[in-house]
Formats: C-alpha cells, structure tokens, sequence
C-alpha cells in the first residue's frame, strides 16, 4: 500500500501544528465559532447533538493493521471504546472532546493517517473498489489513480473552495461495487482494443435531495490524461457551479440544466487547453504509484480445497459463511473475506477497540498487512489464502464478526441518524436492527436472497436510501419520526433511483411493511434466482403498493 | 415552556443553563415560563456564546410530564439522554451508574 515520502510527512505534521494552534486559539478564546467552524471542518471536526465528532480519512478505504491499531488507540483513549465506519470508507468518533483532537491527530500521523478533507467544499476521500487488487474480474487495480487523484487533490488551491463538496470513486471492473454513477465524478478503468488502460469517465451523479445517476461524457479517456480531464471538470464546475443556492450547488444541478452534451462539450475545450501541459501523467510517475499497490506475493496454496471441503463437513456455519461472507479471488488459490460489521441487532459499521484489534491481528497472520473498507459500511480481507479460511473465520467468531449475512436483507446500509447527527430528522439505527432482527434467520435471508436496504434519516441521504432495492428515509412530520419507503433502487453498474411507493410508516410500522414487501416479492418471484430488484424492474411497483395500501392504492 | 440549551465548547457535551452556570442534566434546568424570562435566557445565551463557554446556543420548548421536564422534541430528547440504541452511553448511562 501507499507509504508517505518526506513531503506528505512534513504536510501532515504542519498540518496538524497548525490546527493544534487554532483550537489552542479557540479554547482561549481569541477567536469566534464564526471564524472556526470552517477551520475545524477542514480538519474534520463537526458537532453533534452528544459532542464533537472526528471523521478520519481512509483514502480508497485501505488500511494497514498498524492503522487499524491505532484507530483501537483512539477509541479507547479519546473516545468511547468503539468507532463508525461510515459509506465513504472512512471511520468517525462520535464522542471527541474538542480539546483532545490535536493529540488524536498528532497519533494519527504517526501511522500516516489525518482528518484533512473529511468535509466542507472540497474534494472528499477518492472512494474505490473494496475487492480492489483481488477481484477476479478486474481490468487493473484502480487504487494507483485514486492514490494519484488523493495527492492532486489534497489542499488543492484551485479546489479547496468549490460550490459545494465534491465526491470522486474509481472501480477497475465491469461490475461497479464502488458506486461510481452517484458520484459528481464516476471513474471506470478499462482497456481499449489495442489493450492500453484508460476511463470511462461519468459526471453529475448524487443523492441527496434530489437524486441523479451519473452521465457519461466520455467513453475513453486515455490514464495519461486523468488529472487533466478531472481538472477540466472541476475547473467548469468552479466556474458555472452555483453558489447562490446550497440546494442548488453540486454538480449535478449544473450537469441537469446544461444538458449533458454541452457541459461535455465545456469540459472537452477546456481540456483542449490543458491535455499536453503539466498534468498529464508522465508513465514514470504512474509505475511509481502503481508500485506501491503491487499484490502481496501470494505463495502456491493447493489445500485449500481440501481443507474447506473438510471444514465444511465439520461446520455448517462455516459453509454458510464461505458462501455468503466469501468472494472469488483472481487468485484461485485465495479468497477475499467479507467482515460483516452488521451483527444482529447492532449498529451498522460500528466497531469496537478490541474488534478492531483482533481483525489487525487476522490481517497481519492472515490477509498480508492489508484490510479494506467498504461502502456499504464492512470490513474486507482481500487477500486471504482458501487454505486459511477457517482460521480466518474461528477469529471472526471469537469476537462476534461472523455474521453470514453479506449482501442480504440484515447487511444494511444505515446512517447514524438521530441518534448523533444534529442534521437528521428522524432515527436510522433502532430500525435497522429491527429489521435485522425481523430477518434473523439466516435461512430465511439467503432464500430472500440479494436484498440492499439501506437507510437514511434525513434527506442528505448519507444512508444511501435513493439506491437501496429498499430505501427508506425518515422524515419528521407533526413531531414525530415517519419512514418514507423508496423501491428498485440501485448503485451497481446499471444504478437507478428508487421510487417513492407511498405514504410513510410510522416507527412501530415500518418493520411490518417491510416484511410484507419482501413476502409480495418471494409470492411473485419466477424462481429463487430471480432477486427483488429483478422484479421489481419486471412487475413495477404495483403489486407492491396494493400489499403496503390495499384498495387506498386501487382506488389512486 | 422554554428552556436554554448548548454545547460545551471544549468537550462539545449537551449542556442547560440553570441559575448561573450550564448545568450537565436537563433536570436542573432554568424553565422560562413566559416571553420576558424567555428574552433573558436568550441574551443570557448569546453572551455565552460571546464569552466562548458555550456553542450552538438554543431556547427549546418543553412540557411537564408527571412533574419531569420532556422536551417536545426527539432530538432535544435524544440529546438528554443519549442515543437511544446505547444505553450505556451519555447522560442516561450516568444515571445507571449512579443507580
């Protein structure tokens, strides 16, 4: 993985120097919240309903157990014992005294970790492929350009100021488990006929308060040009993005009311201007990245077949597990293992110090240094030999993370909602673990099947709920929390924003009206292969509607 | 029924203001009854805010529920308890201990 050079080091320290003297500053009182609010966002540091909260960059969601470690160090020392991932691959600590975030951030940087554009208008963490590296069907690792993107970006004079923030994700395979197309930019590595690596390139994708799927603008983009391309966008956005409307802002307004083909052609004469001069990547400078993200030397491992064919006769949890938990490797020998952070009834993406302690050990015995968060708010460990499996899996069980539940209904997407956020309207958690708990049965999610449900509780959609198969998003009416059920929502390479199905459920509801879709759905199915989303795409929302309105919804 | 709420500016933690000084627990609250103790909680607060003791300074309404103080609010519920799927964490955790 990426190691800092002397330039990072000194920048981060500096960094962190400088933000220690502003919140020494603030503490004294010399200057205002008005005059440090934009500086502590900068830095990550927001306030919640209970206290500070801390969000820390995971660039392209790839960690080393030393980090993992580290982040354990903090959530004991500083915090409460345990910490967030969150849908942009990084991690938040909810309950940080203002006081103590320059110690955090000085431990940070000892292990090449900072805070640093975890918000306000700028260009937020590069996201990326979790499988990255592992992936059987990957064209190319796409970590190397999000490495590339990070330094570009980072403090970017040009960039530090835009309308409003601004999200980039680069997936290295046909099947998008990065979600590219809600980003304001979507990169997708691939080859040419002639066999050279370049982008697909989509632009204005979002969520958020009003949804929008990304629009692709180009269909190859050579990877000598990448930072001159995104340059060029940024530099249209910075230029025609509006700043008079917040609602209005992002990108994905201005893509919306230019018209796709224009704002291309925008970017397209800008880029004319840029494509031959310092941006353009000189093949050097990208081996260079490239080699710090060269695969792990994976030794010939032959037993592993036979060794899961026996431990899978000893333990049907360990079966079950290997099948849901467990992803093909392009090496066939390895496997990446899926952490599921979604424990029955507990907080989605949220980890303990002593969890976070025993993964680092896992990885480093097991998964060569190296572990992977992802979007949908797990853990990964891309590198693991099929021979090792059930060592891995022995590990997980010890600590409660063996739950073999990835890509099912109980493996959902949730913010954090009311329960910390001062921008949420209405509880996310308690009714993820209801419907966690609803679905309890393994048996009965896995003949569910695929299901993303994912959860927000307000309409910034951090939750991701506009491309859930299930969405819902909670709202407050009259007072109370009400929950808004969008379906066929989707955020792999075919991604679409689901549709409002109705009036909202109330807290003691929604549980119940999410079992009698998925019960519509397991009645109209043509067969277990066929997933909710496939059909929903094939009978619309109708049936659906008539289950959660009866004849209310004949009648409309 | 009002009452004048914030964060700490050095921890960040939920705090009331009651006769003088910013209280941990919503229980010992200063409530404003009517407009003019409502007008001095706010000027109360703002001055906080100028003294950097406090952030995020605001006058929340509130009922008496069986002789307790009960926001209207969830949110102002939730920031007086804590959140509700850890009961082991902020201020109603205090309570357990003490119990």
């Amino acid at each position: 993985m990426y190691r800092y050079d002397e330039f990072d080091h000194e920048f981060v320290q500096a960094r962190v120097a400088q933000f220690g003297d502003q919140v020494e500053r603030r503490l004294a009182g010399e200057i205002t919240e008005d005059q440090f609010r934009p500086l502590r966002l900068m830095n990550g540091v927001y306030l919640q309903l209970h206290a500070y909260m801390l969000r820390i960059a995971i660039p392209y969601g790839t960690l080393h157990p030393r980090q993992l470690r580290m982040l354990a160090h903090i959530a004991r020392t500083y915090d409460k014992g345990y910490g967030h991932f969150t849908t942009r691959q990084n991690i938040q600590f909810h309950w940080p005294a203002l006081s103590d975030v320059p110690a955090i951030l000085a431990d940070l940087a000892t292990v090449e970790m900072h805070a640093i554009q975890t918000s306000g208008n700028c260009i937020r963490n590069v996201t990326a492929d979790h499988f990255a590296g592992a992936a059987a069907d990957e064209v190319a690792d796409p970590r190397p350009y999000a490495e590339i993107l990070r330094q570009w970006s980072s403090v970017h004079p040009e960039f530090s100021y835009l309308p409003r923030k601004f999200k980039i994700a680069v997936t290295g395979a046909e099947r998008d488990r990065a979600a590219i197309k809600t980003h304001d930019i979507g990169l997708h590595l691939k080859k040419n006929d002639e066999g050279e690596l370049g982008f697909a390139v989509y632009v204005g994708g979002g969520l958020g308060r009003t949804p929008m799927v990304a629009k692709k603008i180009r269909d190859f983009l050579p990877q000598e040009h990448l930072l001159s391309y995104v340059t060029a966008i940024l530099r249209v956005y910075n230029l025609h993005g509006r700043r008079d409307n917040k609602f209005k802002a992002r990108i994905k307004i201005l893509v919306h009311e230019t018209g796709t083909e224009e704002l291309a052609s925008w970017v397209e004469a800008e880029w004319q201007a840029l494509k031959d001069g310092e941006l353009k990547l000189p093949e050097q400078d990208v081996s260079a990245i490239r080699s710090y993200f060269a695969p792990p030397a994976l030794t010939a491992r032959p037993e592993g077949d036979e060794a899961v064919r026996v431990a899978r006769l000893d333990s049907r949890s360990f079966g079950e597990w290997l099948g849901q938990n467990v992803t093909t490797h392009r090496n066939p020998d390895y496997a990446a293992v899926t952490i599921s952070l979604k424990s029955i009834g507990e907080t989605p993406g949220d980890i303990s110090d002593s969890q976070m302690e025993a993964i680092a050990d896992l990885a480093e015995r097991y998964a060569f240094d190296e572990v992977r968060v992802t979007h949908e708010q797990n853990l990964v460990l891309p590198h693991v030999a099929r021979a090792d499996l059930k060592a891995v899996y022995d590990g997980l069980v010890e600590i409660g993370l063996a739950t073999a539940n990835a890509g099912l209904i109980s493996d959902i997407i949730a913010c954090p909602g009311l329960d910390y956020c001062a921008l949420a309207n209405a509880r996310s958690i308690p009714v993820a673990q209801q419907i966690a708990r609803r679905f309890s049965s393994l048996e009965r999610q896995r003949d569910i099947g695929e299901l993303k449900l994912k959860i927000s509780g307000c309409i910034n959609a951090c939750g991701h709920h506009h491309v859930g198969h299930i969405g819902i998003l909670g709202v407050e009416k009259k007072g109370a929390e009400l929950y808004q059920i969008t379906l066929g929502g989707s955020a792999d390479e075919n991604t679409t924003v689901g549709e409002i199905i109705g009036r909202g459920f109330g807290p003691d509801e929604i549980v119940d009206a999410v079992e009698a879709l998925v019960e519509t759905y397991l009645a109209i199915r043509s067969d277990h292969s066929e997933r909710f989303l496939d059909v929903y795409r094939r009978v619309g929302p109708a049936p659906f509607k008539e289950v959660l309105y009866g004849a209310e919804a004949k009648a409309a | 029924m009002k009452l004048l709420t914030a964060n700490r500016l050095s921890d960040g933690e939920a705090v009331w203001y009651a006769d003088g000084q910013w209280v941990e627990t919503i229980a010992e609250a200063l409530i404003a009854h009517d407009k003019g103790s409502q007008e001095a909680l706010e000027s109360i607060g703002n001055q906080a805010l100028a003294d950097n003791l406090v952030v995020d300074v605001n006058l929340i309404d509130i009922e008496i529920v069986d002789g307790s103080i009960h926001p209207i609010r969830l949110r102002e519920r939730i920031r007086a308890a804590g959140p509700t799927i850890r009961n082991d964490l902020g201020k109603q955790a205090r309570i357990q201990q003490a119990a």
